[in-house]
């Protein structure tokens, strides 16, 4: 038993999420609402058990996953997302024929398998993990099976992401012809042996372009918009915030720990996707009328910022992507609860940017609350979404690339313009129809909690979240 | 105190009526201006260099640390002291969503006085910038009919000048392995890097002051903004820039600023003359008078590149001055366009006539804005101006120039305005001002006298830390090349005091 004690949150959602499945098959609709508060209930014991995992940090089945405080951190980053993910469909799907059960169970599947991502210090850990969250996410995707658009979303992940993971596998493979192990320290080793050959460079950029695929870092963008905007809202605000955290984090560790010898080789690649990400989803953003395709583009510009800081490289710069990470798991979860309350008076969910006109006048609290996030996801001091990014080019500078900086910075600005429409919108236009007024008390608790965290009063956390992400990083080495 | 006093009165604003809201903002900014006095009577001219000093630490390499020095205690003190004005000036004008708006403004004073007392770098641009938001929605919900492409362009300029600034920050904090003002001030980095450095603090300063040929932000916002706004822009969001110069740039960096003493000079001679021309052929009134906050800005940085004891006192007399009379000139033209709602000049005309009380102060403002002695602008204007021509000779002629300019084109507004013959019906119609207008101007015109006739209670607070400023940049500063025998350029620093001193 002992042995598996590492593995004890994993364990707990992956039999909680099976025996919950079976519930969920036998009573249909009349239990979903049980289903749903279950599923929360262990994602949030699967969190508390993280506590006390720090004590066996340490490679746990033959070196298949590295339980550290690096994927403890994670972790804790993408449970409680995915807990959020499931309160946010609670009244979502009831006026729909779904059952809303099978979404927390998939829900729960996709965090396992992101847990797995994110401890992962073989290539097949990495690749099973990585499987096991889009099997459930393009499942998700399509989960409104009525609805035209959520269909085509699906199937557009399902297409795109098959042909990405065939290129992670492809690339796989190459490193593992080449190298004859899977694991990150074998590749690490392998790597070391002077200059990498041929096959192994192009292994790694297989398995790079198949990982940006994943984060939808740019070139590997172009599922993004369309399936934040087909999806249905509670699962675009999943696949905004937990999946991206695993995606970046794995990145993370594999570009870090298992390929560290061949920074030169990656860091290009990396600096690359990172500034076309910036530029991209900030100038591509600017004609966009759907909520959720803006903040879909927003989404590709801040995983940019994080890849900003993987390309410092080092403990670092693997700290500051994880300081990024958390403060914008928070964000974009904030800015989607808000989406999310965009309904017209009939309870229809609305998406046109145009509808949110005065807001400011017709639901102030709420219209304050998308300002903060909106700021914060800009970066504009003094909103807590301005240090991350301040971290990250720290980083970048302390490594000595000032022109990164330079340019990721400039980013920013070109970024700012879109954010500042939305707000406009809301403050400086003539009221629209407003909307209904949501009665949820537990997402209006937690748009209060997250804008809470990104006000100001974020800046007294500086201290101890630096703390653990320096720990959490130096765990990598 | 300071910065907590309007925060919590701002909040408490948000969930006030329009009426409650109005009194809490009053109340709130008559506290935080007797605060700064306080403050001002309590600071030790002779004592150390920062004092009054908070710290308390964040976390990751950034501290709460404030602290102010002569120099940044004047800047406050004017702060606090147009705040209450700039509520008045709001009383009637805004009648929308009041609270939000008298919210938005004690947030900006909490955030500037926060800038001008950070002692820490990062904490510094935090306020620095976060200014931005409570001036964009002022802009933007409050403005007049282009307001939001005012708003965009103020925040969207602004913000690409001082984004430049952080990555300098970032480099500063990363080779001193410090954030603190005050270490990196006494920090001697590397010549090559000065250069670099310099550059994009000056971006950002350059654009917030602003300088040509980043000005353009300036009269956009200016026009679009409510009276209020425009006060508080002119007043003391312009003079974060010029404050910054002095804080960062000379300081940290004397051999990159003393690099470009010529660029400054030039850029600043093209800008008193341009902007002056410029202001001539205005039709709006407050096109004209931000053209004019342009043209005087110069004089700031004139002076401070000048490098010398003349010219930095004067800069500094030039910014109290200017965020006193520009405030005074904007809430003038917002006295007349409450009551005709154009700002075009040609509306108006023989206003002496009807409202004589109007036309006196008017004229008190017009003549501080010339420079004429007596008034505040004299005493910064004719320091700097002396200071620039003991570093350079070319430089002063420019200088001139923009001063007999200024005359021109604030003279032939006061006469379109309120010289001539009453044209107009509804312009002859308007009343003089209220008592509520009289108290907004009056306690100005005081203060430009004052300022003008006993500079030294200003002087004296900063006269210690310009020379450790000095002392500082002693090594770069330019030779000048106006000394045409030892001994007489002396006397002229001795004149320039008492002439300041005696009139």
């Amino acid at each position: 038993m002992g042995r598996f004690a590492p593995l004890l949150p994993e364990l707990i959602l992956s039999i909680g999420g099976t025996i919950l499945m079976m519930v969920a098959a036998f009573t249909g609709r009349r239990g979903s609402g049980t289903v749903n508060w279950l599923a929360v209930i262990l994602l949030l014991a699967a969190t508390a058990a993280l506590v006390g995992a720090p004590s066996h940090a340490g490679p746990v089945f033959d070196g298949l996953v590295t339980e550290d405080l690096f994927a403890s951190f994670g972790r804790a980053l993408i449970y409680p997302a995915s807990a959020v993910a499931i309160i946010a469909a609670h009244g979502w799907f009831e006026r729909g024929t779904e059952h809303s059960s099978e979404y927390a169970v998939l829900i729960l599947f996709a965090a396992v398998g992101m847990g797995v991502m994110v401890s992962a210090s073989s290539l097949v850990s990495l690749y099973v993990g990585l499987e096991l969250q889009s099997l459930a996410s393009y499942v998700l995707a399509s989960y409104r099976r009525t609805d035209e658009r959520s269909a085509e979303a699906g199937l557009k992940y399902f297409v795109l992401g098959a042909l990405a993971s065939g290129i992670l596998l492809y690339g796989i493979s190459l490193l593992y012809g080449f190298t004859g192990t899977m694991s990150f320290n074998g590749l690490a080793a392998a790597f070391g042996r002077g200059a990498p050959s041929l096959g192994l460079l192009f292994g790694l950029v297989f398995v790079l372009a198949g990982l940006a695929f994943k984060a939808s870092a740019v070139p590997f963008h172009m599922w993004t918009p369309d399936v934040y905007e087909g999806a249905p809202t509670p699962v675009t605000l999943f696949f905004g915030s937990a999946p991206k955290v695993a995606a970046v984090l794995l990145s993370t560790r594999l570009c870090v720990s298992g390929l560290a010898p061949a920074t030169d080789a990656w860091r290009q690649i990396v600096i690359f996707a990172a500034l076309a990400s910036v530029f991209l989803g900030a100038v591509a953003a600017y004609g966009q009328t759907n909520i959720k395709r803006l903040l879909a583009y927003s989404s590709i510009n801040n995983v940019g910022f994080a890849l900003i800081g993987l390309a410092a490289g080092g403990a670092r710069g693997a700290s500051s992507v994880l300081f990024y990470m958390a403060v914008y798991v928070v964000m974009t979860l904030g800015a989607f609860l808000c989406v999310l309350w965009m309904r017209d008076e009939e309870g229809r969910p609305v998406e046109s940017i145009a509808s949110l006109s005065g807001l400011a006048q017709t639901r102030p609290g709420m219209a304050a609350a998308f300002a903060i996030f909106m700021f914060s996801l800009a970066g504009i001091p003094p909103l807590f979404g301005f240090w991350p990014k301040l971290v990250v080019f720290q980083a970048a500078i302390a490594s000595g690339y000032v022109a990164l900086a330079v340019a990721g910075i400039l980013g920013t600005v070109i970024g700012a313009y879109y954010y500042l429409k939305i707000i406009k919108v809301m403050y400086m236009d003539e009221p629209a129809a407003p909307y209904r007024r949501a009665r949820e008390p537990v997402q209006g608790l937690l748009i209060v909690l997250a804008a809470l965290f990104v006000s100001p009063l974020g800046y007294l956390l500086i201290g101890p979240l630096t703390a653990l992400t320096d720990r959490a990083a130096g765990s990598l080495f | 105190m300071l910065i907590a006093i309007p925060l919590v009165a701002g909040v408490i604003c948000l969930f006030a009526n329009a009426n409650g809201a109005r009194w809490t903002a009053l109340i709130a900014t008559f506290l935080d201006f007797a605060l700064s006095l306080y403050l001002w009577t309590q600071y030790d001219p002779d004592g150390p260099q920062w004092q009054f000093v908070e710290k308390a630490g964040l976390g990751g390499g950034v501290s709460w640390a404030l602290g102010i020095d002569g120099i940044a205690l004047l800047l406050i003190v004017l702060t606090a002291f147009l705040m209450p004005i700039c509520i008045g000036a709001s009383w009637r004008a805004i009648e929308k969503r009041v609270p939000e708006y008298m919210a938005y403004f004690l947030l900006m004073e909490a955030l500037i006085m926060g800038s001008f007392a950070a002692q820490d770098l990062f904490l510094f641009y935090i306020f620095f910038e976060g200014g931005l938001i409570p001036m964009y929605f002022i802009i933007g919900i409050w403005g007049g009919a282009e307001r939001i492409k005012a708003s965009y362009k103020f925040f969207l300029y602004t913000l690409a000048g001082s984004v430049l600034m952080l990555i300098a920050m970032l480099y500063m904090a990363g080779t001193a392995h410090t954030s603190s003002i005050p270490a990196l001030m006494a920090y001697d980095f590397p010549k090559e890097a000065q250069t670099f450095l310099f550059l994009a603090f000056l971006a950002s300063f350059a654009v917030k002051l602003p300088m040509w040929p980043v000005h353009t932000w300036l009269p956009d916002a200016h026009v679009q903004a409510p009276t209020a706004g425009s006060v508080i822009l002119a007043g003391v969001l312009l003079k974060l820039g010029g404050y910054g110069f002095i804080r960062f740039s000379l300081p940290m960096f004397p051999d990159g600023s003393a690099q470009f003493i010529p660029l400054m000079f030039v850029l600043s001679a093209i800008a008193v003359v341009y902007t002056s021309l410029v202001a001539l052929v205005q039709r709006d009134m407050k096109k004209l008078v931000a053209y004019s906050s342009v043209a005087h800005m110069a004089f700031v940085t004139f002076g401070l590149f000048a490098m010398n004891r003349q010219g930095i006192e004067g800069a500094m007399l030039v910014m109290l001055g200017h965020g006193l009379v520009s405030g005074a000139l904007f809430l003038c033209v917002g006295v007349v366009y409450d009551r005709l709602h154009t700002r075009e000049i040609d509306r108006y005309g023989g206003l002496s006539d009807n409202m004589p009380g109007y036309a006196l102060l008017f004229m008190v403002f017009t003549m501080a804005s010339v420079g004429l002695p007596g008034t505040s602008n004299f005493v910064g204007e004719f320091l700097s101006l002396v200071g620039t021509y003991k570093a350079s000779t070319w430089a002063a002629i420019a200088a001139t120039t923009g001063i007999i300019l200024g005359a021109a084109y604030m003279l032939y507004l006061y006469w379109r305005i309120c010289f001539g013959t009453l044209r107009h019906a509804d312009a002859a119609a308007m009343e003089d001002l209220s008592v509520r207008e009289w108290w907004l101007l009056a306690p100005i015109a005081l203060a430009v006298f004052w300022m003008g006739i006993y500079p030294e209670s200003f002087m004296r607070p900063m006269r210690n830390d310009v020379g450790r400023l000095l002392v500082r940049m002693e090594r770069v500063a330019p030779a000048g090349d106006s000394a045409p025998t030892p001994g007489k350029p002396k006397l002229t620093v001795i004149d320039a005091h008492e002439h300041g001193a005696t009139h």
